[in-house]
């Protein structure tokens, strides 16, 4: 216990010590947590009426961010798989790097859930025992209990591997191992409970068809590898932390795998509803070519399939799937487009028209966008945080010092920009 | 119920009943002990599931609700917690051949039911469909607003809680804060839902209303009679919706609710279903009765027909 207490002293003493840039970066995060703290202030004290979420439309940007944020988390997977089921080196070295997006994810998705609650001071009528849970009948209570366990399953075997790193020994896989093989099921399961979350509503037919749950899980193993892509091309050029090309295209490739599956299941799904041209295809309808004069998302939809389409044909070829421009290009466009499809895509349609057909075009606020924008960023400073700690423990750079009590610090600076390796690594792009 | 099972129910409750209680006590402690109004505040911030209270705790929760309402209008207000009444299951019956769409029942509604005024919270929505076309809710107008009604070539359809026997909305509640009660009425403890709204998303009838903001109910407007599972001022960020006018209907039977009181040309039936000589039964045994989006399988307890 007293080394557990040595070692997260040691984190805090390393997260004060960074370059200017690494302040720099710190601050402007917390300016914009601060900047959403006050808009949730303004949402608590006038309710939810700041928000543009109403009867009819009664989920918004909030639950759209969380639903994509699920998919990012899930996506740690994709590493853990390649990693530890194949003991493939290259990914194993950076898997650690997923374990921690998943939980940064976990923490902003558990953030999104509760700035959407109109009483969240009760949030304690959630936990068993003490509230009242309503498992196994709710969805959103499976949902509570399965984010919650992803988020301490990978926060405990980041912790326990790092933690073993800094005080200089091997982690024993006797525990390790079991965790991370359970933590595969795991991730497929937040994002599939999360899908039935409203795939169960037989309400709302733009959600209840059973292609749903695939069809996150497909669009998950895009986006968030898509963004892990672009995360590591920053650590790798930014920290002293090396990433090999290896494992950043084979990452590109399982992308290239998931966005296909992606595809084929929208196609799916667009012939069904198209096809037999029942009232259920209002909802689609007004998703993609609008609906009565009602076309808000038809721009936003057309955007996220080009994005997609795109993506998939840059990754699919390996001469542009292995260049770096093209591959950034294709990550943005894959992350951004599986944002609009796996958000506002995925939740307002569920809403227009509502269950007695009216019409009511939602369109998030300012108070929803500024605190949305503060839990991006009290995301982004959490894993800014953890990589603070990892990347110097795996470099070797953050362990235990030669008197067995006291950290020895070797990277003060964190954040430089590595103008000499730069060159190197481009380099090493285009030798490829 | 096994003797058992019950009895360990009972070791549970009285766990967590202690278990809240310190916790009551201690964080009551750090408020300032002799303010009545803080501990009030604490006292509802650990008001456990109505379900789950004792009859001498329901009795607190009542003095407490009825002096916090009684101050806030500055008259008396009643909070009934009168439980169903044996051997009655409601049921309400809408003639859609009568009903001229004059919307009465909306702002009959509201004024028995001490909705929000500023928003507007209706628990009922009349839908003006197309003769032609039929029950189309795709083509169903509820901003219809002429002169006079009826208009040529449409009928209405007034849309409230359907009180489902196999109700989505109580099945997704993740803290069990909406249940359906013996007497068939869909309620809503307003002090403990955490306005997820998961059950707005669920209802096939958007027959669910969310407290957006603080509700606007000005004192003169208020109506005392209240029920706490029903028509009591609510607080905001919280979901509600019909509930048969319980504070009426649960009194004595054959009190109607205020809808269809109100209603002019007599298109609004209620009744005791287990009663095989109440009107309701009537009509679903005589007249030709339809159940709205009945593929749904919500089975609910609100029967259209038309009489003529």
């Amino acid at each position: 216990m007293k080394k557990v207490w040595a070692f997260v002293k040691g984190c805090f003493i390393l997260l004060r010590q960074g370059s200017k840039l690494y302040y720099t970066w710190v601050y402007v995060l917390l300016a914009f947590v601060g900047i959403g703290v006050a808009a949730y202030v303004n949402q608590l004290y006038n309710g939810l009426i700041v928000t543009a979420m109403r009867d009819q439309v009664s989920w918004g940007f909030y639950i759209s961010n969380f639903t994509f944020m699920v998919g990012v988390a899930a996506a740690a997977v994709l590493l853990v798989i390649p990693a530890y089921v194949y003991q493939w080196k290259p990914i194993k070295e950076i898997a650690i790097l997923g374990e921690l997006v998943a939980v940064s994810a976990m923490v902003m998705c558990l953030l999104f859930v509760t700035v959407d609650l109109g009483r969240p001071e009760r949030f304690w009528h959630l936990i068993p025992k003490i509230g009242i849970l309503n498992f196994p009948q709710s969805l959103l209570a499976w949902d509570v209990v399965v984010l919650n366990m992803y988020l301490v399953l990978n926060f405990s075997i980041a912790g326990y591997m790092l933690y073993s790193y800094y005080y200089k020994r091997q982690p024993n896989m006797k525990y390790v191992t079991p965790l991370l093989l359970f933590s595969i099921p795991a991730a497929v399961s937040i994002h599939t409970v999360t899908a039935f979350l409203y795939n169960g509503l037989a309400a709302r037919p733009f959600w209840n068809a059973s292609i749903l749950a695939p069809r996150f899980l497909a669009s998950a193993f895009c986006s968030g590898p898509a963004g892990m892509i672009l995360m590591f091309q920053v650590i790798r050029k930014w920290t002293k932390f090396k990433i090999t090309d290896q494992a950043i295209f084979k990452i590109a490739e399982l992308i290239a795998y998931a966005m296909f599956l992606n595809l084929f299941l929208l196609g799916a799904e667009v012939f069904k509803e198209y096809y037999s041209d029942t009232a259920h295809l209002a909802p689609m309808k007004y998703l993609y070519q609008g609906l009565e004069g009602h076309s808000d998302l038809v721009s936003y939809i057309w955007t996220a399939t080009l994005f997609n389409i795109t993506a998939f044909f840059l990754f699919l070829i390996p001469q542009t799937r292995e260049n770096q421009v093209t591959l950034n290009i294709g990550c943005i466009l894959i992350f951004v487009g599986v944002y609009i499809e796996k958000g506002m895509g995925l939740v307002i349609p569920g809403f227009v028209p509502d269950v007695l057909g009216d019409f009511y075009e939602y369109s998030p606020t300012g108070t929803e966008i500024l605190v949305t924008m503060g839990i991006w960023a009290a995301g982004l400073l959490v894993y800014t945080m953890l990589l603070r700690i990892a990347i110097p423990i795996m470099n070797g750079d953050f362990h235990v010092g030669e008197d067995g009590i006291h950290p020895h610090i070797g990277d003060e600076l964190f954040l430089v920009r590595r103008v000499a390796e730069d060159v190197g690594e481009e380099g090493d792009l285009l030798t490829q | 119920m096994s003797d058992r099972k019950t009895r360990a129910d009972r070791i549970f409750r009285l766990t967590r009943r202690k278990a809240l209680k310190g916790l009551a006590a201690g964080l009551g402690a750090l408020a300032v002990p002799s303010n009545d109004a803080s501990a009030a505040v604490w006292e509802s911030f650990f008001q456990k599931n109505f379900r789950e209270l004792s009859r001498s705790e329901v009795q607190d929760v009542v003095a407490r609700l009825e002096a916090e309402y009684s101050t806030r209008y500055g008259k008396p207000v009643k909070v009934k917690t009168t439980p169903s009444l044996e051997g009655v299951l409601y049921g309400y019956g809408l003639d859609l051949s009568r009903c001229i769409g004059c919307r009465r029942c909306v702002y009959g509604c509201v004024s028995e039911n001490n909705q929000s005024r500023d928003p507007q919270i209706h628990w009922i929505r009349v839908l003006r469909l197309s003769k032609e076309r039929g029950v189309d809710l795709e083509h169903a107008e509820q901003y219809y607003n002429p002169a006079n009604v009826p208009e040529e070539g449409h009928f209405y359809m007034p849309v409230q809680c359907h009180q489902c026997e196999n109700a989505p909305c109580t099945k997704v509640c993740p803290v069990q804060a909406t249940w359906k009660e013996n007497d068939g009425i869909v309620v809503v403890d307003y002090n403990w839902c955490i306005g997820c709204r998961y059950c707005m998303a669920a209802c096939p009838y958007g027959a669910r209303h969310f407290n957006w903001k603080k509700p606007g109910l000005p004192a003169a407007d208020v109506n005392p009679d209240t029920h706490y599972l029903g028509n009591r001022p609510r607080p905001v960020g919280v979901v509600e919706k019909c509930i048969f006018c319980m504070q009426r209907t649960r009194e004595m039977e054959g009190k109607y609710p205020a809808c269809v009181e109100v209603c002019p040309v007599g298109a609004r039936k209620f009744g005791n279903l287990l009663d095989p000589e109440s009107e309701i039964r009537f009509v679903i045994e005589n007249k030709r009765v339809f159940i709205l989006k009945e593929e749904l399988n919500t089975q609910p307890k609100f029967y259209y027909f038309y009489s003529v």
